[in-house]
């Protein structure tokens, strides 16, 4: 008797420890990135252009990059997405539904920097040189399965009532879709999007060969685009100790506004239930 | 002739059969209640009358159901327009996240029954009255229609049944989720709505079916045992598994 | 019977159903895409070497020698060393969360876990140089290379950037995605199961490993979910693993992996055999990526089944 109560205070206490591990590194990452991100942090860091080592300079073309090449792969992803999802839930029962589905959830494990090596070949290497379009296309690809399986999760939580009411009232399928599915998954649609959205935000690797980087503010669909992930890589590798500073801020700022949209975006759902 | 005709119809979730040769008449602007213990087939024959078995995936009905002598399971059917004349209400009550008058309006503007504005206005209020729930929401009709009562949002879906104008109304136990004032009233609604409408109602209640139906049929095992007029099913029945129900001897 | 024929050639049924169903066709599309764009690309590769490529130890771009071997070893080695590290944390982690502690803690604890599977690679890259390196030479390798440097694993000199920090690294960031799917597997796991135990007089901890008997399956799929991420994550692990192709027992030493090799030398690939040998490395990484993938998704699912079916 005593010794199963021994083997379940350690067990207990084994899996706390673990938890609170797991938790502090969490802290530990996030409190480092502030306290070295802050001292380089300054209004003309967050406009300026980059600048050889010892001249300053900053990560403002490389923010106004993320967010173009952002807004462009919404533009794409995000209906498509919404659509397959939609699909997905209202009509994906058959062995073509079952295929997609399972397709698309693989498809979310597959590494990000295979995504770009796709586009390079399918993208830059027909037009021989990189752009904002091969970056925006490789992030595209990246959201597509996510918000397809968000938007199919959000849509089936509709109760099936919902939409017997329209049918009864004599409403054809794609309206009972359109007037009623999709107005009430609407926020947790949203909620998937904008989560997806932080997610491609973070990608470093599939834009490394497709957007490539720059050194100016550049708003061309048809030229190489300067992203933050790709900025902090390249301040991160380099030899400067000035340079790892900047790759700090370029951090913070980056892991800032990740981290905004993933706890609004628990705040508003949590108001939901 | 009757309203609604049905010979033989067999009735399969996937290879499992849910209903036995159905073969029932049900005449214009009468309450036909279905009783009969659960998983019956009640609520599956009912859902046969606008063919809303449709939506469950492998689901297949053979037979025959004219309604004003034409055959709902004709290959050529449009589905959408049958339900328009078919309306239903459900169990629980399911209005849209919408407000109060477009839940109302929905079905009215899908199928393009208003001329106007002013018309439309027209229709939503007529609906809302003949359900008996004009007086209580008419202040409030763009506010959402999840405020509303258990009660009232039950008759604001039947509201929105009405709306569109149906021959035929289907109830799914409509009142089997509210107190029994809310109950009453719809009860009450149910009576009167006969002077326009069939109305076909399952209930699980007997004293329900008694009280409103003109004529009651009772199902058992997806086999339709008994069907009479209300009086008769109630006082006198044919079938000893009738009275065994009734009397309360099962189920 | 569900699709009813309507009157109208084309009714707004038929349309919407064929628009949708068409975006659903772009992902098979995708898939398809992917494979053919990248054989096509890497065929001068695959052409030269043959099945070769794949045990080949040279990699020369000078001499116009690719041998993968050297890579597939880094990837391996250092993804089942996080699966190592990670599997049995994650697992501890969902327990304490979904059988052990009260709500109130359990759900802003989760959530925290859940941020840390959204910083972004190249975050955890750049810690991990500046942070979680130095710390590892300086306290936790010279004592692993003093009690246990008997062992091949652990011969040699450490100089904080190899095999074993991006092992660790790569255990970092799967952790959260496994906890999250163990979580999942668990809550999916039917309350009557714990209540049986329980109602026999069973400890908290031997109720705990009835759910987990339940779960096992279901853990396996998250494990191997993983293991999918920790093969093709590239940015955290280019940064510290070192980056040389090299095949060596001391996890101290500097390796290098597909994905990384791919982001290094990519654009700085010149030639078109050599373009086309990075090319088939993505091709391979994608395929074990997407078996594995799919393999850890059907074990996931059959947790679900048993579940529903029992229900």
């Amino acid at each position: 008797m005593d010794s199963r109560r021994i083997v379940n205070s350690i067990a207990t206490i084994t899996t706390a420890v673990a938890a609170f591990a797991v938790v502090g590194v969490l802290v530990i990452i996030l409190s480092y990135i502030s306290y070295q991100g802050v001292s380089s942090l300054s209004w003309q860091f967050l406009v300026e252009t980059p600048k050889p080592v010892g001249e300053g300079g900053g990560i403002g073309n490389a923010i106004v990059g993320s967010l173009i090449m952002l807004g462009l792969a919404s533009l794409l992803g995000v209906p498509i997405g919404v659509a397959v999802g939609t699909y997905l839930s209202e009509m994906g029962d058959g062995w073509f539904g079952t295929t997609v589905r399972f397709v698309a959830d693989t498809l979310i494990g597959v590494p990000s920097i295979v995504f770009g090596v796709f586009i390079y070949a399918l993208v830059v290497l027909q037009q021989g040189y990189f752009s904002t379009l091969a970056g925006s296309l490789a992030l595209a690809l990246i959201m597509i399965p996510i918000i397809t399986r968000t938007t199919e999760e959000m849509t089936k939580l509709v109760p099936k009532t919902m939409r017997e009411g329209a049918l009864a009232l004599g409403a054809p399928q794609w309206r009972v879709t359109l007037d009623i599915v999709l107005p009430a998954a609407l926020s947790g649609i949203a909620t998937g999007v904008m989560l997806a959205v932080a997610r491609v935000l973070g990608e470093t690797a599939p834009l490394l060969f497709t957007a490539f980087g720059s050194r100016f503010y550049n708003i061309y669909l048809d030229e190489p685009m300067a992203s933050l992930t790709v900025q902090i890589y390249n301040y991160a590798i380099s030899p400067f100790d000035e340079w790892h500073d900047k790759a700090w801020a370029a951090t913070m700022v980056l892991v800032g506004m990740i981290l905004l949209i993933n706890i609004t975006m628990r705040y508003v759902t949590r108001k939901r239930y | 002739m009757s309203k609604i005709s049905v010979t033989d119809l067999n009735f399969y979730y996937g290879k499992a059969q849910a209903l036995y040769n159905i073969s029932i008449e049900i005449p214009e602007r009468e309450v036909v209640a279905f009783i009969g213990p659960s998983g019956c087939g009640k609520s599956t024959f009912l859902r046969t009358l606008n063919r809303m078995n449709d939506t469950i995936p492998l689901t297949r009905a053979e037979g025959k159901v004219l309604i004003d002598g034409e055959d709902i399971y004709r290959p050529n059917t449009d589905v959408v327009k049958l339900r328009r004349r078919v309306g239903m209400v459900f169990q629980k009550s399911n209005p849209f996240p919408k407000s109060i008058f477009e839940n109302v309006a929905y079905g009215i503007r899908i199928n393009r029954i208003h001329s106007d504005k002013a018309d439309l206005n027209g229709r939503v209020e007529k609906a809302l009255r003949d359900a008996a729930l004009w007086e209580e929401v008419k202040d409030r009709l763009q506010s959402s229609a999840f405020g509303l009562s258990g009660g009232q949002q039950q008759r604001l879906c039947i509201a929105r049944a009405l709306a569109v104008q149906p021959e035929v109304v289907l109830m799914d136990e409509p009142a089997s989720a509210l107190d029994p004032s809310a109950t009453q009233k719809i009860e009450e609604l149910v009576v009167q709505l006969k002077q326009q409408y069939t109305i076909v109602i399952v209930t699980h209640n007997m004293q329900q079916a008694a009280r409103v139906s003109d004529r009651t049929a009772f199902f058992m095992l997806g086999k339709l045992i008994e069907y009479n007029p209300t009086q008769k099913m109630f006082t006198n029945p044919d079938e000893q598994l009738t009275e065994d129900y009734i009397t309360g001897r099962f189920g | 019977m569900n699709t009813a024929a309507r009157s109208k050639f084309l009714s707004g049924d038929t349309f919407f159903r064929l628009a949708l169903a068409s975006c659903a066709s772009l992902i098979l599309l995708i898939v398809i895409g992917m494979v053919v764009v990248m054989t096509n690309n890497s065929w001068l590769s695959i052409k030269e070497f043959g099945i070769g490529f794949l045990y080949g130890t040279t990699w020369d771009p000078i001499k116009g020698q690719f041998g993968a071997l050297p890579f597939i070893y880094g990837t391996i080695v250092s993804a089942l060393l996080a699966v190592l590290i990670a599997t049995p944390l994650s697992i501890a982690v969902a327990i304490f969360f979904v059988e052990q502690a009260p709500k109130s803690i359990a759900r802003p604890m989760a959530f925290l876990v859940e941020l840390l599977a959204a910083i972004p690679s190249v975050v955890y890259g750049l810690w991990a140089i500046f942070v979680l390196a130095p710390f590892l030479r300086e306290y936790v390798y010279p004592p692993l290379q003093t009690y246990l440097g008997w062992l091949p694993f652990f011969s040699g000199s450490a100089t904080g950037l190899g095999m074993l920090t991006g092992g660790i690294i790569l255990a970092i960031m799967i952790t959260p995605i496994i906890t999250a799917v163990v979580r999942d597997v668990l809550e999916a796991v039917p309350m009557t199961q714990r209540e049986a135990a329980l109602a026999l007089g069973a400890t908290d901890w031997e109720k705990t490993r009835i759910v987990l008997a339940n779960a096992s399956s279901g853990i396996a799929g998250a494990v191997i979910l993983g293991l999918g991420r920790a093969i093709g994550e590239t940015m955290a692990i280019t940064m510290v693993i070192g980056n040389r192709p090299q095949i060596s027992a001391s996890l101290f030493e500097p390796g290098y992996t597909i994905a990384s090799v791919i982001a290094n030398e990519f654009t700085e690939a010149t030639g078109e055999l050599y373009i086309s040998a990075l090319v088939e490395m993505c091709l391979i990484l994608f395929v074990v990526t997407f078996v594995v993938n799919a393999f850890a998704k059907l074990l996931i699912l059959s947790v679900g089944n048993k579940n529903t079916a029992a229900g």
